[in-house]
């Protein structure tokens, strides 16, 4: 009997996940597999009928390509740096809310808008707003006498990828600060009564308390951000386009595709992007002995 | 045009269906730009014919980034699909696309390609197939400040020293103004720009008809590692991240004296309401020096081209022909400015009075032409190669020479 009745459960189950199985293999699993397959032959643009297996010469081709490691450079280094800001700001900016301020949901409103808006649409902004002779941000820095003359945002190597991270946290900030906000809302308050009591710091009330409680859902956070860095390109493209030096490893396999009309190519810059953003969800899945419902083990 | 704005996917919007005779027999649809006024003008077009022919025609909008719009054709193409007959295509696309379209040898007479320019003939020519036929020509020109000239008593530049001494003395007499601003971005813009100072320095083509790089020359050379001094001197260093227009808003914001771009900048810079309305000059770039320097500009502009896939091919190849013909481009001239791919336009009273247009037709007579044809699908690989060599010269990384030896030799 417990056995037809837990057989009649795992029936039940199977026939509810059975259509979102079904659309996940064809939204995502098929075009998954089709680009594994084509990263291993010499498909051009258009003529996907009558390419042929070329076997590995694609991945040699990248391994030999110095602008394609400049791009997985480029990529990692963005997503590092960005989500790093991104969190500890998150993290700032949740703290404060999560006081008892005066037009606390109109601030949290207000902090929700950058998130808000596509990126192609803010990238376009901050390009005009960082644009050397009639941006805003130049006009600002030169009437405030921080710079004598005017900076080339997106044209200098260095600038230009300082330019593009600041305009990421802008936009990624909120996000971790809601999410984070979110975690410290359902906090114990008896902890914080009983901290006080006590007489711990705020300090260490913060770092023996607070973030250790959160921590799941910080790191649920960071995931999620690092995926999205990981495979970032709108914001680059806007701002600078193919330019080498701050290509991140999507630009590089447009650029192939599109550009190039290498499909093939481009198939194996996409594929390998992909390896390396399951290794590292892996990694911080594992070492952060994370469910990603968000609660710890 | 060439501006790499990626600009919110625009997908197939069939536009408009014009019915304008009861009897009509077939409908033909066809592509066109949808930068500027560009639609505006292709749809009143395709219509005066339609009501001529008693066809009908439908127009399918696109993207405005040149870009992305070759992306939409290259995957409508291979799904060898019938719903566009005709495609308006950018000079470099002819090598890239060839193979999906009508050759129009058979339909135009070669007295008839007469009446075009040569070198756009030439251009769209693919194996000795005729793949578009020429709409509208482009060329690199130099705007110029006349008041500022003018206020300092110095001339339209003749040659790039010229313009390097007018810029900085300018420079010198006003503030917060820069000299020069032109494409200095890594992309396609940057090798119309780049190959205007090597062929106006006598440092030849890019590619010679066997596909073999030609540019790694002493006079090419220089003329690059010249552009190089610019930087931070005449030209602003976020030069290295303009496109077109990022240096339009330059120079129509007041904040530069000379400006590289195409014709397109000249009826925006004189608007209504532009703050330089009237006050600027254009002529042909300047040129540099040795014996084989010349005036030159980077040939651009669009085509139309026929769908091997069309249903109905006798009737798009009619309707590109009027469209491309010497009352509908004449029309065009006037109204948007776009330069007539046909000589005998330019003969015309209305543009033959016209500064801008007779200073174009001079243009024309030493335009420079990007290795399109001959590199063919291989193009856009080649120029991606090439804009990082001069890019990294401007940036200052090593010298043009150096860059230059990275680049691929052979491009067949």
């Amino acid at each position: 009997m417990m056995r037809t009745l837990a057989g009649r459960r795992a029936l039940t189950a199977w026939s509810f996940l059975t259509p979102m199985l079904v659309v996940l293999a064809l939204v995502a699993g098929w075009p998954l597999i089709r680009t594994i397959i084509l990263g291993f032959t010499d498909a051009g643009l258009g003529d996907f009928a009558e390419s042929q297996f070329i076997g590995l010469a694609n991945y040699r081709g990248l391994a030999s390509d110095p602008v394609w490691w400049r791009a997985v450079a480029n990529t990692i280094g963005f997503a590092v740096i960005s989500v790093t800001i991104e969190t500890i700001l998150g993290l700032i900016i949740a703290l404060t809310l999560n006081t008892h301020l005066k037009g606390r949901g109109l601030v949290r409103a207000a902090v929700l808008i950058p998130w808000a808006i596509p990126t192609v649409v803010s990238a376009r902004m901050w390009g005009w707003m960082l644009n050397d002779l009639y941006g805003v941000v130049n006009a600002v820095l030169l009437g405030l006498g921080v710079i004598d003359k005017p900076w080339a945002w997106l044209a200098d190597p260095v600038l230009s990828i300082a330019s593009v991270i600041a305009v990421d946290v802008w936009k990624g900030t909120p996000f971790m600060a809601l999410l984070t906000l979110a975690a410290l809302q359902v906090l114990p308050r008896e902890i914080y009564e009983a901290a006080r009591v006590d007489g711990v710091s705020p300090v260490k009330v913060f770092f023996q308390v607070t973030l250790p409680l959160i921590r799941p859902a910080l790191l649920v956070a960071i995931v999620f951000r690092s995926l999205d860095a990981l495979r970032v390109f709108d914001v680059i493209y806007v701002l600078t386009g193919d330019n080498p030096s701050t290509a991140s490893m999507s630009v590089y396999a447009r650029q192939q595709l599109i550009d190039f009309q290498q499909g093939g190519m481009g198939s194996a810059a996409a594929t390998f992007l992909f390896v390396i953003v399951a290794v590292f969800a892996t990694i911080v899945v594992t070492a952060g002995r994370l469910k990603v419902g968000g609660v710890a083990r | 045009m060439l501006r790499t704005a990626s600009l919110i996917v625009a997908s197939l919007t069939l536009c408009a269906a014009f019915t304008s005779n009861a009897q009509a027999k077939v409908t033909v649809s066809i592509s066109c730009s949808s930068l500027g006024i560009e639609m505006e003008l292709c749809r009143d077009g395709a219509q005066a014919w339609a009501k001529q022919t008693g066809n009908e025609v439908k127009l399918v909008s696109t993207p405005a980034d040149a870009q992305e719009r070759l992306a939409l054709y290259q995957s409508l193409l291979a799904s060898k699909s019938d719903k566009v007959d005709v495609f308006q295509i950018d000079v470099v696309w002819p090598g890239i696309l060839a193979r999906q379209f009508l050759d129009l040898n058979q339909f135009i007479e070669p007295g008839k390609q007469d009446g075009y320019f040569q070198t756009l003939i030439a251009n769209n020519t693919v194996d000795g197939k005729l793949v578009a036929v020429p709409w509208f020509v482009d060329a690199g020109m130099l705007y110029y400040r006349k008041d500022l000239l003018d206020k300092y008593g110095l001339k339209a530049p003749e040659t790039w020293a010229d313009l390097e001494t007018a810029a900085k003395k300018v420079m010198e007499g006003e503030k917060g103004i820069e000299g020069y601003v032109w494409q200095g971005r890594a992309y396609e813009g940057l090798v119309c720009n780049a190959l205007e100072w090597i062929v106006s320095n006598g440092g030849g083509g890019l590619l010679d008809n066997a596909g073999k790089a030609t540019f790694n020359n002493p006079q090419a050379t220089a003329a690059i590692d010249r552009a190089k001094t610019w930087i931070g001197t005449i030209s602003p260093q976020g030069v290295l991240g303009y496109d077109e227009e990022q240096a339009r808003g330059a120079f129509q914001s007041g904040k530069a004296v000379f400006m590289r771009n195409w014709p397109y900048a000249w009826a925006l810079v004189n608007a209504p309401d532009s703050p330089i309305k009237d006050k600027v000059g254009v002529v042909p770039l300047p040129k540099g020096d040795g014996d084989k320097a010349v005036h030159t500009g980077t040939l651009g502009g669009q085509s139309l081209a026929v769908s091997k896939y069309s249903a109905h091919p006798k009737e798009a190849v009619d309707l590109i022909l009027y469209l491309a013909g010497s009352e509908e481009e004449k029309r065009r001239a006037v109204k948007g400015a776009f330069n007539p791919s046909l000589k005998s336009v330019y003969n015309e009273p209305e543009l033959k009075n016209d500064a801008f247009f007779s200073t174009f037709s001079k243009i024309l007579e030493s335009i420079a032409t990007r290795p399109a044809t001959v590199a063919g699908k291989g193009y856009n690989q080649f120029s991606s190669q090439f804009v990082r060599a001069v890019h990294a010269t401007l940036q200052g990384q090593s010298t043009a020479e150096d860059n230059f030896s990275s680049i691929r030799t052979s491009w067949k």
